[in-house]
């Protein structure tokens, strides 16, 4: 509408120059574009974004979900430059970020997002809905139906173990209780602030005859795991890891093997297993800021994101890209990639969103009490 | 907080009425128009206050005593905020804080005293240097680097802890007790810094009187010495206090949560990929420990004025 209006006046006008009339309009149509098909084809999608000529992410960690050769290799195929900010910076940063810069320069155009946070940054409108041309191929229950955010990549709870240090490496919950792990298990941060370490204590839950609605027996085991011993409070990071502070770490899988790889010629020998009787999976979101000051680049992003490029480049980094099941279908995943996957038995089931609100209520009541 | 420099050494610029003025009637006068000018050259230091500490502050306030709805936008006033950051998990985390800064700060003050104290009697130079220099590294160092040092030092497989088999003989760097190690690390070269310039303001001819007076060396202290520095020394511990008390990149990088802190609580609250929708909590706790940093204040202002003056 803003875009008719502008041409309008602008015609009417009759003396401004047709160059900045058509930029003017062509930049509110990618603000308001639903689909690639809005712009006329991914053609003109890719025009418009080169035209604008820059892209603002925020919170993409270049070594996490080898988000590093995603960004290059976008860059170098649309020759859109990447300006990527605060790469560590967490869910709760990025919304705050979009709320704070409203119509500034700096402002980010895409997210990527915790679940909960995709959700709720939903339903206070931050979000512009946009679906992606493999739109279809995202299962249901992994997608807003508006499309103002769909699941991207995820990974399983994973204990990932220095077998240098460690004779015998854990496979499930229950062998972490065993007192040869005396001050050897970490977890990937504070479960009220990572979504990693969060993700370790449901999977503890549920190892435990606990549920997506009890997250109790996870805190419990983490109580008895720190009273024991075998707990180590410290955040587990490559540092950690390399140094060999963190023998044990409960991690998303995709790091966990991504730790592997890095440290292979350093001595670490870093094995990874998906527990058996906690398997729990969770994905991030990806949304575009609904006032991105790069629209037509944003939408751009997403589709090259949900292409089976950008699916196979997370694939790369070990993360199971939310496209998996339609391309293993269809012959387009990265077959030696897929092979380097995590073992996993079973499919993954996800807790309805009352559930995990649930749960984390409990968790941030009762974290601090069970391991200090 | 305080900074260092309000330690009282210089002796303070002669009040306004005692600069002579020529012709007693000219005097009144000049003085009321040399008020205003006063206050004006203060205008920067008033903007800046105003700015930098005055914003944030409103911005707290009004944060942590509304609640804005996010799906219509209204916004309401709601003591809410405030009392959740009093209760639970919240409250723990507060005096949490409190017990680990103001131990930290007395053990802090007490061994920095005597630190500085043997490096102004022993008078020697060189020492004197190494000391400031040293402690004004130290004092500044600190964060994840500092803890990532520590980890590797005295950490579960640290080398001092391999060599030593610190392990069997109960050390834990990831427990209060080892926190508290941590802060020490750098809140003892603070106080150094802060009572070497106090601790020179001694002035030997005190102690020397005392003697002749027949007072021994404890005597001196007891009615001389502490009663002397004892604003210095309370300034040291309040400045102590504020920097454990803010402290958080350390011990979010040593000990997650598993010692409750408000700075940690704060951060959780503010940034993190689990917990939706609790900045407004975040700002209740952030109030709370500016009234606890004041109260703190409250109590060290008066007893600094009044033996403020035997250091002029």
């Amino acid at each position: 509408m803003l875009g008719a209006a502008v041409l309008t006046t602008v015609t009417a006008c009759g003396a401004a120059p047709e160059g900045a009339a058509g930029a003017a309009g062509d930049g509110a149509k990618a603000a308001t574009a639903a689909s690639a098909e809005d712009f006329g084809g991914m053609d003109a999608l890719v025009k418009a974004a080169k035209e604008e000529g820059a892209l603002h992410v925020i919170a993409l960690p270049p070594d996490w979900a080898n988000y590093g050769e995603l960004i290059k290799t976008f860059e170098t195929k649309y020759g859109i430059k990447i300006e990527s900010e605060n790469p560590d910076a967490a869910s709760a940063d990025e919304i705050a970020a979009v709320k704070s810069r409203k119509g500034q320069k700096r402002a980010p155009d895409v997210l990527d997002l915790g679940i909960a946070f995709a959700r709720s940054g939903a339903e206070e409108g931050l979000f512009a809905p946009y679906k992606v041309e493999a739109w279809d191929k995202i299962p249901a229950a992994q997608k807003d139906e508006a499309g103002r955010w769909y699941n991207d990549y995820g990974g399983y709870v994973s204990i990932g173990c220095d077998a240098k240090r460690i004779p015998n490496c854990p496979k499930t919950f229950a062998d972490l209780l065993k007192p040869e792990y005396k001050g050897k298990v970490a977890l990937n941060g504070n479960p009220t602030k990572s979504g990693s370490a969060f993700g370790g204590v449901y999977a503890a839950a549920l190892a435990n005859k606990g549920s997506f609605a009890d997250i109790q027996p996870g805190i419990d085991f983490f109580g008895t795991l720190k009273k024991s011993g075998n707990f180590i409070p410290v955040e587990s990071t490559p540092a950690t890891v390399e140094k060999g502070e963190t023998p044990i770490s409960i991690d998303w899988d995709y790091l966990n093997a991504g730790y592997a790889d890095q440290f292979k010629d350093k001595g670490v020998d870093w094995q990874v297993a998906v527990p058996t009787d906690g398997v729990y999976a969770q994905f991030y979101s990806q949304a575009i800021n609904k006032e991105a000051p790069h629209p037509a680049a944003a939408r751009l992003w997403m589709e090259y994101l949900y292409s089976a490029e950008g699916q196979n480049l997370w694939l790369k980094g070990y993360a199971r890209p939310v496209l998996l099941p339609a391309m293993t279908a269809d012959g387009t995943a990265d077959k030696t990639f897929v092979a380097k996957l995590p073992a996993v038995t079973g499919t993954p089931a996800f807790p309805a969103s009352a559930e995990l609100d649930k749960a984390k209520a409990t968790l941030a009541e009762k974290w601090d009490k069970a391991v200090s | 907080m305080p900074s260092a420099s309000s330690t009282p050494t210089e002796g303070t610029v002669p009040a306004e009425g005692t600069v002579p003025v020529k012709g007693t009637a000219g005097g009144t006068r000049r003085r009321r128009r040399g008020a205003p000018r006063t206050w004006l050259a203060a205008l920067p230091l008033i903007a800046f206050t105003g700015l930098c500490f005055g914003l944030p502050l409103g911005a707290l306030l009004y944060g942590a005593v509304t609640r804005t709805d996010p799906g219509t936008g209204a916004t309401a006033l709601t003591g809410e905020h405030l009392s959740r950051s009093l209760q639970g998990p919240y409250l723990g985390s507060l005096v949490g804080s409190v017990q680990l800064s103001a131990l930290t700060a007395l053990i802090a003050s007490v061994l920095g005293v005597l630190i500085a104290q043997a490096v102004v009697t022993s008078r020697s130079q060189a020492l004197r240097n190494a000391v400031l220099t040293a402690s004004g590294v130290l004092a500044n160092f600190g964060g994840v680097p500092l803890a990532f040092a520590f980890i590797a030092t005295v950490g579960i497989s640290g080398v001092v802890t391999q060599l030593a088999d610190l392990g069997s003989l109960g050390w834990n760097l990831y427990s209060f007790t080892g926190l508290a190690v941590v802060y020490l690390y750098f809140l003892i070269p603070l106080m150094v810094l802060v009572i070497l310039p106090a601790l020179d303001g001694l002035r030997p001819q005190w102690r020397e009187a005392a003697q002749n007076a027949g007072a021994g060396g404890w005597q001196y202290w007891r009615h001389v010495g502490i009663p002397v520095l004892a604003p210095s020394l309370l300034g040291g511990f309040v400045l102590l206090f504020g920097s454990a008390f803010a402290a958080h990149a350390t011990a979010a990088a040593l000990v997650g949560g598993s010692v409750p802190l408000v700075t940690l609580k704060i951060a959780d609250a503010l940034s993190g990929n689990v917990l939706v929708g609790q900045e407004n909590v975040a700002l209740a706790l952030g109030l709370d420990m500016i009234l606890i940093a004041g109260l703190v204040m409250a109590v060290y202002l008066p007893l600094q004025r009044r033996s403020a003056r035997w250091l002029r």
